[in-house]
């Protein structure tokens, strides 16, 4: 195993720790702009992270260009759906959570 | 144990687990997500048998437009009274009894398992004028379904505009948003644009078409629709029904032209036929767009936001 093998596996993990933190925190958190924040934010970190990993271990430039363009049409996209949900939320009056 | 066995035995897990999920929560949005999942993930099991066409149409048509139509389907459903829903939901029991019966019919009746006729389809791909089967099945030998096909989505458009006539809602629609959603969407919207195109030119060779480039351009415009950077457009307006029609026209007009010449109905001349279709299928994705972003007119759009505007956006 070559020393780049070992750096995109452990770039691959720490995507998937995010993935996992994002997923708790969208199980867990109170309400639906808490649980958008975990979702959006640690799954677009885990996302570049298993991106990076991939284009570490990809085969060309070519290759690893293109994960870079899917990581950020996935960056994109998901905040412009965490800002249409976040604002359907607010229009139907859900009130943010507050710490009693 | 190989990976790949491993994934196909988690997605054959996990299938059946959303689809009772789906069935069984009753919580109409809830379920809808839950039914959005299951559509990615039997795309993702699509993919896994090698359909990657059908894995295409099943994420962009049957999880995101579906998805995005059933949301907008929801205050609707709640206004129904219990009764009203009871029956109705006895009614589609019955009706998924029956396409799972005829299903199984037509399964029993399959002749037994052989090469079928995917010889006779790899044999003519020469003159059909592309390099990729389903392409060559759906533009050319049976591109009478596909004719057929394409006249159902007109009619399934003109009845849209007969339950969803566009009324005075246009007029309660909140104007642009002035946040990201915006400038997010201006960001995104060409990325669409630019995929449909491709996967239109990739469909002469490879998995991709006028069915699935139509879903994708559809999503940019819902998109701008909910930004509110894009106007519903009236059904009365000429450009809708003209980008509504010629799809079809176009289909016709090269189904008939033969007849002229003394030929049979939508036989393709061997040198034309590599452009004629991509011609039939790039006016298509014109089409189809249309007719998926007809189900989001004014009233679904206006409905979907809450009465009055008691909540302002932010400066």
């Amino acid at each position: 195993m070559t020393a780049l093998e070992l750096v995109a596996g452990a770039l691959l993990c720490a995507g998937a720790a995010f993935f996992l933190a994002g997923t708790v925190g969208l199980l867990r958190f109170p309400d639906v702009y808490t649980r958008l924040h975990a979702l959006t934010k640690a799954d677009n970190l885990g996302l570049g992270l298993i991106v990076a990993g991939l284009a570490l271990d990809a085969g060309s430039v070519a290759e690893a260009l293109q994960l870079g363009i899917i990581w950020s049409l996935v960056m994109v996209s998901s905040s412009l759906s965490c800002q249409l949900v976040a604002r359907a939320a607010r229009r139907a009056g859900v009130a943010p959570w507050r710490r009693r | 144990m190989s990976a790949g066995l491993a994934i196909d035995a988690a997605l054959a897990l996990v299938l059946p687990v959303l689809a009772w999920a789906v069935v069984a929560t009753p919580d109409l949005r809830k379920a809808i997500v839950l039914f959005m999942a299951l559509g990615l993930v039997a795309a993702l099991a699509w993919a896994r048998l090698a359909a990657p066409d059908i894995a295409l149409v099943e994420a962009a048509i049957g999880t995101g437009v579906t998805g995005a139509l059933l949301m907008s389907c929801v205050p609707w459903a709640e206004s129904l009274t219990p009764a009203s829903r009871r029956a109705r939901a006895d009614l589609a029991l019955a009706g998924a009894l029956a396409v799972v019966a005829c299903l199984g019919w037509a399964i029993r009746a399959l002749p037994e398992a052989g090469p079928g006729l995917t010889p006779a389809v790899l044999g003519a791909l020469e003159v059909s004028g592309v390099e990729h089967p389903v392409t060559a099945v759906l533009l050319n030998y049976r591109s009478y379904d596909t004719l057929l096909e394409i006249v159902v989505l007109v009619a399934a458009a003109i009845g849209i505009d007969a339950v969803l006539p566009d009324d005075d809602a246009r007029r309660r629609l909140a104007p642009p948003a002035r946040s990201l959603v915006g400038v997010l969407s201006h960001l995104l919207v060409p990325g669409a644009v630019l995929v449909a195109g491709f996967l239109v030119w990739k469909g002469a060779h490879a998995p991709g078409g006028a069915f699935q480039a139509g879903a994708v351009l559809a999503a940019g415009g819902i998109l701008l629709l909910f930004a509110r950077r894009l106007r519903p457009v009236p059904f009365a307006a000429r450009a809708l029904r003209g980008a509504l029609l010629a799809g079809p026209l176009l289909f016709l007009g090269v189904a008939v032209a033969p007849l002229v010449r003394g030929g049979r109905l939508l036989e393709l001349p061997v040198a034309w036929a590599g452009v004629l279709i991509l011609a039939i299928e790039t006016v298509l994705v014109v089409t189809i767009a249309i007719v998926l972003l007809m189900f989001f007119p004014a009233r679904v759009l206006a409905s979907s936001r809450a009465p009055a505007a008691t909540v302002e956006d932010p400066p």
